[in-house]
């Protein structure tokens, strides 16, 4: 099947874009989009270094077609940057040592940033298990607990001011 | 890294994707969750001509109860059914089951359909529909039919779905009143596939016996496999020193599973004793109301 245009919204833009059917989200987003925060990896789902959020829900770009995306909300994590600064998950992230070559990051945000939403006091266990699913080949994962904790914290004493 | 050609389809109704489906027969493949499928086609093992999209057709995506069953429609996301208080409720082996399949990111994802119609014989749903009798919900063009679980898993990745038939919905026993379950696995990374699972439902009788029992195993051959034989001969018995151990060596000795490279026949039967004597215990223990970690 050839290019076919395909409407995308994503960080709260509309985009239209022309690919094939075939062409996965991630490549859409980093070589149409040319939001290249989100990460390639492995490519098949085990790495989460392209996670993104589909109506807020994170999801594998690499497992998704670009064109099962119409109608639907994208985030990326260019979308959770704000315009100056860092958001609390960077900011923490940042402070904490949770990132060294960084490759892995954005995936660690977009997929946190939603479970905070859901969990907003995790343990370190159940931190853990949201983890396992983001593979770090730096920083041994420790200081991302670390940093995730801090950011809970960060956001929840935000929400109480 | 990247899937062959294909031709897009997005249904908005059911009716249409079942005229897809039968048009393009084995040609075709249907999209839920897709992350089983994506992966597979990155990879190029799979390589379908027509890929029928399923998720924007309406009313595929519920938890329903009628106190005696529970029904899940085929879109549901695990994530949803591991947070469902219904199921908590009624059915709570399953979002355990949900719970423990791959990772967050996949779990918002992935679907109960598609779990099933895969079949990957180690996977949670297939076990949890063998362990409480499942009914799978097919409809095709020709009409609907419902599959019992033991004649929905063929073999790996096999099931008895004909050319055409899409699944719809799953209906699950509800557990009875002090009906207790237990699940265990073990795999060797977190959001792996387990080596061997097993589950496990127990109600004990008035006289304080074995009632109704229920056992499934799954990685223990190319489909799950409930222990019908063995719950037979445990129903009416005592749950006193060494039970569930018992049961547990007797269902080793029953299942001959194969040796791969994921670990061999031996290690396997050492894991049915243990995981499904665990289980036993899990469900003894919520029976009689007790918490279980």
């Amino acid at each position: 099947m050839s290019k076919v245009a395909i409407k995308l919204a994503v960080n709260g833009e509309m985009h239209e874009i022309f690919a094939e059917p075939r062409k996965l989200l991630s490549d859409v987003l980093r070589e149409d989009l040319r939001l290249t925060g989100t990460h390639v990896g492995c490519e098949h789902g085990v790495c989460g270094s392209c996670t993104v959020q589909v109506d807020g829900a994170p999801s594998r770009a690499c497992l998704i077609f670009a064109i099962q995306m119409q109608g639907r909300e994208i985030t990326t994590v260019e979308g959770l940057t704000p315009d100056e600064g860092l958001s609390p998950l960077q900011q923490a992230l940042h402070e904490e040592h949770g990132l060294q070559c960084g490759f892995c990051t954005p995936g660690i945000i977009t997929t946190f940033d939603a479970y905070l939403r859901e969990n907003p006091d995790p343990s370190d266990d159940e931190i853990r298990k949201v983890l396992s699913g983001n593979l770090c080949r730096c920083t041994g994962y420790d200081s991302i607990v670390r940093a995730v904790k801090r950011a809970a914290r960060m956001i929840r004493e935000g929400a109480a001011e | 890294m990247k899937p062959a050609k294909f031709e897009y389809h997005a249904p908005e109704t059911i009716d249409e994707a079942l005229f897809l489906a039968a048009q393009y027969g084995d040609d075709a493949r249907v999209i839920a969750g897709g992350q089983s499928l994506v992966p597979m086609m990155n990879i190029r093992l799979a390589q379908p001509d027509h890929v029928i999209d399923i998720n924007n057709i309406g009313g595929l995506s519920y938890v329903r109860e009628d106190g005696e069953s529970v029904e899940i429609g085929a879109l549901t996301r695990h994530h949803r059914i591991e947070k469902s208080s219904e199921l908590m409720r009624l059915c709570p082996p399953l979002p355990a089951a949900a719970r423990n399949i791959g990772h967050y990111a996949l779990r918002e994802r992935g679907t109960i359909g598609g779990s099933l119609a895969l079949a990957d014989p180690a996977a949670e749903f297939p076990l949890m529909a063998m362990l409480l009798d499942a009914g799978i919900m097919v409809r095709s063009t020709l009409g609907e039919r419902v599959i019992h679980a033991s004649d929905f898993f063929v073999s790996v990745f096999t099931t008895s779905l004909e050319p055409g038939e899409i699944v719809t919905g799953i209906r699950f026993r509800a557990l009875a009143q002090g009906e207790g379950w237990g699940f265990r696995w073990l795999a060797r990374r977190s959001g792996d596939y387990a080596i061997v699972n097993a589950a496990a439902t127990l109600a004990l009788d008035s006289g304080g016996r074995i009632g109704r029992i229920a056992m499934a195993l799954g990685g223990v051959g190319a489909t799950p496999v409930r222990l019908t034989a063995l719950e037979q001969s445990a129903i009416g018995g005592e749950t006193i020193g060494g039970w569930a151990g018992a049961i547990a060596a007797e269902a080793a000795v029953l299942v001959e599973p194969e040796s791969d490279k994921n670990a061999s026949a031996e290690f396997r039967k050492e894991l049915i004793e243990v995981l499904l004597e665990k289980s036993l215990e899990d469900a003894l223990a919520r029976a009689r109301g007790q918490a279980v970690v």
